[in-house]
């Protein structure tokens, strides 16, 4: 790890500044993701800025009815928290679905929507890679590529956004809430908040330098079955090759949002006017366009099968 | 601005203050620097939990987190839980049940599986809890899933599990 300087922030607006103003500064929050990386030297930053101390660790109702989650409230007090567990349940199942039960503890909502890929080649420093070397190249694209995207993938990055949470957020149609440097607060829909890789997979989100994320705000409950299906390697404690969260109504409309396929969660609304008409309608409108490599179209099929699984559920 | 910063915290009961280099994990801070060398250090990355203690009550991997991030806080490590001669109830089942072969898990195994049943009993739900609205319980398929973040490599999982339950109270 290289070294740094280090300072607990006494402000979100202080924080802000002092992001903008050293390019080489990072926020750290639970810090599970990050310091992996630092550990790597994939991440280098010269100066940490700690927010621990900002309060923004509350859930609150909104006069809309929803629900505003702190920056820095923790993925396990989110999925266990009364009100998420009645009203959005597809979130604490997808937060469950997600990392270990100590990882949970520190992992803050802020900091699951900013966790990089775990693409082995980004994590392995010998190897090419364009998100952590802009223009080295990328070495999964004809490389061992069972676990990467297979939709919105561009020709310089095959990577996935590993989050289980950031599908339910998708789904659920949450709102990412920050500060600026310059004091101005601004709200981004999760629809806009993550990128596609394109020619620049570095730049993984809309943030601007020192922008800082105070909360994600859900807007009121939707109702519905609540559904969150994740296919993985290992019973538990794995990333996902596919996962679906889904809200279905009785009527067999709802909406989907797809994990372990693309750069960003993934969710097409025209293919959500197609689910009463079955999981092989919605699902080819959804991964319409996907350009799988031959170790992961399997994805493909499987987001079907998810799919047709999904909508049994909610029927059952 | 430093590339060291002094902190106090408390460690299994005693104030204790140390001057660390920013880089420094809970992990370090606690064997390099404390000489508390029953956590453990098995991949430095989160993902194999030997190095779980619990940091006010929760457990976490004390390699991921730095040491100047807990100013004022009260760490738990196995020192602290029991010693030869006056076992933790969690200890005593671990050596009642086999709950090992070459140990070296054993220290976050242990930390991770008092927190594990304190979750529970805050109704804290897990992947496998089929009801959300209902209250957590205690069985086997709930240990098992919330324990998968603490690898063994020798494969005393059955061991761990009927050590748990007995804790628990539950039959394995």
């Amino acid at each position: 790890m290289r070294a740094f300087t280090y300072e607990r922030a006494s402000s979100v607006e202080a924080a802000a500044r002092v992001g903008a103003s050293n390019p080489d500064a990072k926020f750290i929050a639970g810090g599970t993701n990050l310091l992996d990386l630092m550990k790597l030297e994939i991440e280098a930053p010269t100066h940490l800025i700690d927010v621990n101390g900002l309060g923004l660790d509350q859930i609150e109702p909104t006069p809309e009815g929803g629900l505003r989650i702190g920056a820095l409230v923790r993925n396990t007090d989110l999925a266990a928290h009364d009100l998420v567990r009645r009203d959005y349940p597809l979130l604490s199942r997808a937060l469950l679905a997600g990392a270990s039960g100590q990882l949970r503890n520190k992992a803050t909502t802020a900091g699951n929507l900013l966790q990089r890929t775990r693409c082995p080649y980004f994590y392995d420093t010998n190897q090419p890679c364009n998100k952590r070397q802009p223009g080295s190249g990328c070495s999964a694209i004809g490389g061992l590529s069972r676990q990467h995207a297979v939709i919105g993938v561009s020709d310089a990055c095959i990577a996935t956004h590993p989050s289980d949470m950031a599908i339910a957020m998708r789904a659920l149609d949450a709102v990412v809430e920050t500060v600026k440097p310059d004091g101005r607060r601004r709200a981004i829909a999760i629809e806009d908040f993550h990128l596609l890789p394109g020619d620049t997979p570095h730049i993984e989100t809309v943030l601007e330098q020192g922008e800082i994320i105070t909360a994600v705000v859900l807007p009121a409950p939707v109702g519905g079955r609540q559904i969150y299906r994740k296919v993985r390697d290992r019973a538990s404690y794995a990333f996902a090759l596919v996962s679906v969260g889904a809200v279905m109504h009785e009527d067999g409309t709802g909406r989907i949002a797809v994990g372990g396929v693309a750069h960003k969660p993934w969710r097409v609304e025209e293919a959500e006017a197609e689910l009463t008409k079955g999981a092989r309608a919605a699902s080819t409108i959804l991964m319409a366009g996907a350009r799988p490599t031959e170790q992961n179209k399997f994805k493909i099929e499987l987001v079907q099968r998810l799919l047709s699984a999904v909508i049994s559920e909610a029927r059952g | 601005m430093s590339y060291s910063t002094k902190l106090s915290l408390t460690i299994n009961g005693q104030a204790r203050d140390i001057d660390v280099d920013n880089r420094t994990t809970l992990l370090d801070a606690l064997r390099e620097h404390l000489h508390l060398t029953g956590t453990k250090k098995g991949c430095d990355h989160g993902q194999c939990g030997a190095c779980t203690v619990l940091v006010d009550g929760r457990r976490v991997n004390a390699c991921l987190t730095l040491a100047v991030m807990h100013e004022g806080d009260d760490v738990t490590t196995i020192e602290g839980l029991g010693e030869p001669g006056n076992l933790h109830p969690m200890q005593s089942a671990f050596v009642k049940h086999d709950g090992f072969q070459c140990g070296y898990c054993t220290p976050g195994q242990i930390c991770s599986s008092i927190a594990v049943l304190d979750e529970i009993k805050a109704n804290i739900p897990s992947h496998v809890t089929s009801d959300l609205t209902a209250e957590a319980a205690v069985t086997v398929e709930e240990i098992r899933e919330r324990m998968s973040g603490n690898i063994c490599r020798c494969g005393a999982y059955s061991n761990i599990i009927d050590a748990i339950s007995e804790v628990a109270g539950t039959r394995a």
